[in-house]
């Protein structure tokens, strides 16, 4: 918390010296014009639209995010299963992800603008892109990991494949699952906003490219602190489901 | 209960030559004890007989079948370590093998899940874990998920028991309660077993037969050119109630047996007092 208190009163003591030089400076400004310019986006209709931008932007971005996310997580896991559990998927597969995840993602994006289109589904699909190759091989890294003991155990407990994937592989699978969603959030964030930036009519991305033109700090900086709070939350949010969920992860880890 | 048969068996990994010339068999309702030097091949020999590898050369039948080569449920197995899962409490341990056999999909529901909970429940009194059935194995004892681990393996009623070190982490308390209950197991279940372990005494303790492989030849220049092979059958020919009433710790020197002299010589030759012969290993 220090840190953050620090920068803030860092911030303000700056942002004061300069509108003392000049009340109109548009760069640092003070958190009355902050706090302003945020009721006027989130808590008053825009005058064109009679919307709420702040919400529309939030309630977009966090759909994007949402299907980018799920899609990569589904997907994610159903490979890394296969080729975690298949030895010939693996031998043929896994350099193949290898490489794909050394593909910047961000340079497909043109790739995916072309072939997509602009407009939700590109977007959705370069966070897929952006991360599925990094989940797939985390995930089909843990299931190697599961010690042999525990396949041969099954078998001679009469499992077959399938149920050794539901009942031995996936239970395990999961909060490394989320393990790995947390990581991704950064970059998915990161393809989110990239995407928004170039081309959307909506989004958190969006608005602060768009309002960049005209240097308007008081809007870009709350946005700014929103996204990032949105981001802490889901990250804190699934390291308490991880804890709460899977007593028994941690003991299995420290081994 | 079963029987096998174990004739011409060879097994090497590239050049290095494990097992060689490996006779064996097994009785129905034995417990073989397997010791030896470490690095003799006497937990390849378990991993052979569980169909978790294939032999170079040779057979092995179980019951005068050809063994099927992958692990099964008629095998049991306890190992050393890893044995139960982490993610499943004790009492999900143990049900999970009956949830294997009578659901596709290896999850029970309402009345064919309490039936089996039943079941799980006696297997977890027998080894006296019932107190703490809803905890996760991380939270037991290492003697106490050994026992865990026995339980699950014996809930599917395997005719074969292969247990690998098992005991090998367990201090001498938990040794001795946990030797106690295996031979009781033992007689209860009916089943064959065969044990592997460095600790001649554990070996001497629980066997009603105790095997040392060792190489027969060797070659100097060349330490891996030959493999091992049985090199002393020490039939035991202990009745069950003896073994079970713990009478008279067994040791090497005082046990009346046919096979005491090369016990004794096994023993002697490794230069030590009739317990440890891992650290004397070539």
């Amino acid at each position: 918390m220090l840190p953050f208190l620090a920068a803030a009163a860092l911030y303000m003591s700056a942002s004061g010296v300069r509108l003392a030089a000049n009340p109109d400076d548009k760069l640092m400004p003070g958190p009355g014009a902050m706090a302003a310019a945020w009721r006027s986006v989130a808590l008053e209709p825009d005058a064109r639209s009679a919307r709420y931008v702040f919400w529309d932007d939030t309630a977009a971005s966090l759909a994007r995010l949402g299907a980018g996310l799920g899609i990569a997580t589904a997907l994610g896991l159903a490979a890394g299963l296969v080729i975690g559990m298949l030895p010939h998927v693996r031998a043929t597969l896994a350099a193949a992800v290898t490489v794909a995840s050394m593909v910047p993602a961000l340079s497909v994006l043109p790739i995916l603008f072309i072939a997509l289109g602009i407009g939700e589904v590109s977007k959705i699909a370069l966070i897929v892109v952006g991360i599925l190759p990094f989940l797939t091989r985390d995930l089909a890294q843990r299931v190697a990991e599961i010690p042999e003991e525990q396949w041969i155990k099954a078998q001679t407990l009469g499992a077959s494949s399938l149920q050794v994937a539901l009942r031995v592989v996936l239970p395990q699978l999961l909060p490394r699952l989320i393990d790995g969603v947390r990581l991704s959030l950064g970059p998915a964030w990161l393809f989110l906003i990239s995407a928004e930036a170039i081309s959307a009519t909506s989004g958190l991305g969006y608005r602060i490219f768009l309002v960049r033109r005209y240097l308007a700090m008081d809007v870009i900086l709350p946005y700014v602190a929103w996204i990032t709070l949105l981001a802490f939350t889901f990250d804190y949010g699934l390291r308490v489901l991880r804890r709460r969920r899977y007593p028994w992860l941690e003991a299995a880890l420290a081994r | 209960m079963s029987r096998v048969r174990i004739r011409n068996l060879w097994h090497q990994y590239g050049d290095r030559v494990v097992l060689e010339r490996l006779n064996l068999d097994v009785e129905p309702r034995s417990f073989v004890a397997v010791a030896g030097p470490s690095g003799c091949g006497k937990s390849t020999l378990l991993r052979l007989i569980l169909g978790q590898e294939r032999p170079s050369r040779g057979r092995i039948e179980v019951d005068g079948r050809p063994l099927v080569p992958e692990p099964g449920p008629e095998r049991g197995v306890v190992f050393q370590r890893y044995s139960v899962m982490p993610h499943l409490t004790v009492v999900e341990n143990v049900i999970l093998g009956l949830e294997f056999a009578r659901s596709r999909l290896g999850r029970l529901f309402g009345r064919a899940r309490r039936t089996a909970m039943a079941e799980a429940e006696h297997a977890l009194e027998q080894v006296g874990l019932i107190g703490v059935r809803d905890r996760y194995p991380h939270t037991l004892s290492g003697g106490m998920q050994q026992r865990l681990s026995i339980a699950q393996a014996l809930i599917r009623r395997p005719r074969l028991l292969l247990l690998d070190e098992p005991f090998g982490a367990l201090d001498p308390g938990t040794k001795d309660a946990i030797h106690r209950l295996v031979i009781h197991l033992w007689h209860a279940s009916a089943v064959t077993i065969v044990m592997v372990t460095h600790d001649l005494r554990e070996a001497f303790a629980l066997g009603s037969r105790v095997l040392v492989l060792d190489r027969v030849r060797s070659d100097p220049q060349a330490p891996e050119r030959y493999g091992a092979a049985v090199t002393y059958d020490l039939p035991l020919r202990r009745s069950a109630s003896e073994v079970e009433e713990g009478r008279r710790p067994p040791e090497p020197d005082a046990l009346e047996v046919s096979g005491l002299e090369p016990a004794r010589e096994v023993v002697r030759r490794r230069g030590l007092p009739g317990g440890e012969v891992r650290a004397a290993s070539r």
